[in-house]
């Protein structure tokens, strides 16, 4: 597919469907606002889903429950009325939409089932990417290199791709579950100095910030250490669950650990923008828990 | 291919280790022309890496030398080695077998196997046989006792091959043995029999990505560990991780890495590694008296004779200590090397910030295995070993007449298993011959 | 927690309607785990759980349903399939949680694992609704 390339000679922008999921429309509105930008200065545009409504953030592990498939199905079907191709940028938004995908295409008496109760007819062919994934398929990193304005020369970033992106690796395909290096590819293509960390697959908690705050603080804690020894300035997310944890629970973590450290917590598009010459005062760092000013000034990138 | 209806009373014996050299012995004892082919430079398999043998604690070295002297010796041995099977025809008792003899770019007829070239040789590169340490020359035999004791040029790491320098060893060599302008050559042999013992390989560390995809240097495997241990290795025989050369105090061994892991590598046991790992852990505590060991294991097989009193003297005796459960995942952090594992019979989760892991890689076959399998016509089962013609009762021969197997090649097994693998598929050569 | 250290077991004890449920919901064959420890060892919330997943595995195999369903394990799974993902016979063990949970949350009486009138002031604002709507899901009959 070599639309988006063709059309950014043509000065056509191609647009790529998209489903933000509900907290990329309130909490994580930076992370929502952001692609945005940053899509039409690559030649694309989020074409937002019309109607659409909240994932369910997990995918149902118990096999017998349809009711929970029900609310991704039909976002995949309604997006494949409009078109072939979904992107999204949360990362468990994509993977409850992509592995609800997987078993409407392997199951044929469940997707007989949902299309019967939600009166569709989806039959599995929907493309499901994550924003990162055209980023580097569709228009590719070295594209991305090109149009870097403000390379983030000695930034020191650690990319923290929590669970959901990676795992289970058959059905999401995103890179390898135990050695993944797209997200250090895209920051080394946006001049940053990318920096590999052993908990950049570990789990931070997710939605035990509920149901035992004191555990997801435990992860957190433990994945921002690992980032920091390993001589993290920054770390970068694609989830507002992971980044509410590993984030907004910074002054959780500093309770705890008196003599930790706050390191500025940014999502990947924040950066991208940043990178590409956009107005850091539209880049949403209020939302963010942590300042970034601090640091990003001290490095000139301000 | 007419013979005269004669049935030819040779037998060809397909890999030099220590099966293919019992089967040879005994095959000439009895009368009988052998033609010993292997790939490498001399013969004596995976038992010329090894440091000591389980249960006895044996030197390796010293219960093989007299074999393959034997071997090199024998008036009915015909030893090929650096040479290649590279096409079969015929039927039993008529085999004709095309050799492919590789070019040593050495002299063998004029070599004295004085040793000198390997001593000045300035290449340094890291050896298959070291298993990726040690310095590895790229003129080289196997072991100062190789039979025969005569070198090669490994033309991807020698410096006159790759960039027209160096020919030190074409200097410092008395008799002008060095001639780079050696071919692979051709012979054809005409046997009545093959036996095929071409033995095992480990699964390579670099599959596991949980365990850092082979990229930690202090993450070894077994023959890696043996070499260590091993007075001629890299080491000279000192337990010294790769990285830094510092002797490890804490060391983590993984038995079934790859192993009984039908989800993502190998369903089967491998039949070995729990006797290794035992000895291994037990050699190095005979050397560094102050360091503790952690074997992670499933269940512990130890099924041969004296294997299970081997392994309760070195938890009794060296303070080993024995945790039940798998590792999950290994990584580098800091210098040390973090383990994470668990306990079960604790229920625990366990961490060791480890200074050396050595992994008991998953046994499978060679490589070329399979490309021999369609040369001889016999079967390979899936996971590429050698299939025997009737799983229980007929062990070491194949779905052709007149061709057997040995070894590790049909399955993992250990030294005295093979031995006895051998003489059996040496025997039934005999028996073979007897009846024509 | 009511353990006992001796348990009589017969083919009914054995293939009982606990273990069955369980299996049913999460697809699972149980007896396929040969309790090897991997999910315990490389899972990140183990370092909280009174036992490890491989632990409520065997307990639920053996028909332990008290046990089985009297520990926090399961409670404290964030689903992060790392366990699942490292498992040696293909077992589906984040499914197994899941389905424990399932047995408690679905049982006739309201069972709830949180409390939404116990949570802290400003707690609802503060976190994303991501956050609640899996919590919600995986805590709530």
């Amino acid at each position: 597919m070599r639309y988006a390339l063709c059309a950014l000679r043509v000065g056509v922008l191609m647009d790529y469907l998209y489903f933000p999921g509900c907290t990329l429309y309130t909490k994580a509105k930076n992370f929502d606002q952001t692609a945005r930008n940053c899509s039409l200065l690559l030649g694309f545009e989020l074409k937002e889903l019309p109607n659409w409504t909240c994932c369910g953030a997990t995918f149902p592990l118990a096999t017998d429950n349809i009711m929970a498939l029900l609310p991704p199905s039909r976002i995949l079907a309604k997006a494949r009325g409009e078109g072939t191709i979904l992107t999204t940028l949360c990362a468990i938004c994509f993977n409850v939409i992509k592995r609800t995908n997987r078993l409407i295409q392997n199951d044929g008496e469940k997707r007989e089932k949902i299309n019967n109760f939600i009166e569709m007819n989806y039959q599995g062919d929907l493309r499901v990417l994550h924003y990162l994934e055209i980023l580097k398929q569709e228009i590719g990193f070295s594209k991305i290199k090109e149009r870097v304005k403000k390379p983030l020369a000695g930034l020191k970033a650690a990319a923290y791709y929590g669970c959901m992106l990676l795992r289970p690796f058959d059905e999401m395909g995103f890179d390898d579950k135990e050695r993944p290096t797209l997200f250090e590819e895209f920051l080394e293509a946006m001049g940053a100095e990318s920096v590999d960390f052993p908990y950049k697959i570990e789990c931070c908690g997710s939605f035990q910030s509920v149901g035992s705050p004191e555990v997801a603080t435990e992860c957190s804690y433990k994945i921002l250490d690992s980032a920091i020894k390993n001589g993290a300035e920054i770390v970068v997310s694609t989830c507002p669950m992971c980044t509410f944890n590993i984030d907004h629970k910074q002054s959780d973590i500093k309770e705890k650990y008196l003599g930790f450290k706050p390191i500025p917590v940014l999502y990947f598009t924040q950066l991208l923008g940043m990178a590409m010459g956009l107005d850091y005062q539209t880049l949403g760092f209020e939302q963010n828990f942590v300042d970034p000013l601090p640091l990003l000034k001290e490095k000139g990138f301000i | 291919m007419k013979n005269n209806g004669r049935f030819i009373k040779r037998a060809m014996v397909v890999g030099g280790g220590i099966a293919g050299i019992s089967a040879s012995i005994d095959i000439g004892n009895a009368g009988y022309e052998v033609i010993l082919v292997e790939k490498l430079p001399s013969i004596g398999g995976r038992m010329l890496q090894l440091s000591e043998t389980f249960p006895t604690l044996d030197c390796a070295q010293c219960t093989l030398t007299p074999k393959t002297v034997e071997t090199g010796q024998h008036p009915h041995i015909k030893l090929l080695t650096y040479s290649e099977v590279d096409g079969v025809e015929g039927k039993a008792g008529d085999f004709t077998v095309r050799v492919r003899r590789k070019a040593a770019y050495v002299d063998w007829e004029k070599c004295t196997g004085c040793g000198l070239c390997q001593e000045k040789c300035p290449s340094k590169n890291p050896s298959e046989f070291d298993r990726g340490m040690g310095p590895g020359k790229a003129i080289y035999t196997l072991s100062p006792q190789a039979v025969p004791n005569k070198p090669v040029i490994n033309p991807s790491t020698c410096r006159y091959f790759l960039e027209k320098k160096c020919r030190v060893c074409e200097k410092v060599c008395p008799v002008g043995a060095i001639d780079y302008e050696q071919q692979d050559r051709f012979v054809e042999e005409k046997v009545g029999a093959i036996i095929a013992a071409v033995g095992f390989d480990l699964m390579p560390k670099e599959t596991f990505g949980e365990y850092g995809y082979g990229v930690i240097p202090d993450v070894i495997d077994g023959l890696a560990f043996e070499r260590l241990n091993s007075a001629s290795g890299p080491t000279t025989g000192e337990i010294r991780r790769p990285s830094d050369g510092k002797i490890p105090k804490e060391v983590v061994f993984i038995q079934c890495t790859g192993s009984r892991d039908p989800e993502r590598y190998m369903p089967y046991c491998s039949r070995v590694c729990c006797m290794y790992t035992g000895k291994h852990a037990r050699l190095y505590k005979h050397k560094v008296h102050d360091g503790q060991v952690y074997i992670f294991y499933m269940d512990i097989r130890s099924t041969g004779k004296g294997y299970e009193e081997f392994i309760q003297q070195g938890m009794e005796e060296e303070g080993i200590l024995y945790l039940r459960g798998r590792v999950s995942r290994i990584f580098r952090d800091d210098g040390k090397i973090v383990v994470w594992g668990v306990d079960t019979l604790t229920g625990k989760k366990v961490e060791v910030s480890a200074d050396m892991v050595v992994l008991a890689t998953a046994i499978i076959p060679q490589v070329e295995t399979k490309g021999l399998a369609q040369k001889l016509g016999i079967n390979t089962d899936e996971y590429g070993f050698f299939t025997e013609a009737e799983r229980k009762l007929r062990p070491v021969e194949t779905n052709i007449e007149g061709i057997y197997i040995a070894g590790c090649a049909q399955g993992p097994k250990d030294i005295a298993d093979a031995v006895a693998h051998a003489n059996a598929s040496a025997s039934k050569v005999q028996g073979l011959f007897a009846r024509h | 927690m009511g353990l006992m250290m001796k348990i009589e077991l017969t083919r009914f004890k054995v293939h009982n309607e606990f273990t069955k449920k369980v299996e049913l919901i999460s697809g699972q064959n149980l007896f396929a785990c040969y309790q090897c420890g991997n999910c315990t060892a490389g899972c990140p919330v183990a370092f909280a759980m009174e036992v490890g997943p491989h632990e409520v595995i065997r307990f639920t195999l053996l028909g332990l349903e008290e046990e089985a369903l009297g520990v926090n394990t399961f409670w404290l799974c964030a689903s992060c399939l790392q366990c699942t993902s490292r498992c040696p016979k293909g077992i589906d063990i984040a499914r197994v949680m899941d389905a424990l949970r399932s047995v408690v949350l679905r049982k006739k009486e309201r069972k709830d694992h949180i409390q939404i009138p116990e949570f802290p002031e400003g707690f609802l604002e503060r976190l994303p609704q991501i956050a609640f709507v899996s919590g919600f899901r995986k805590f709530l009959s």
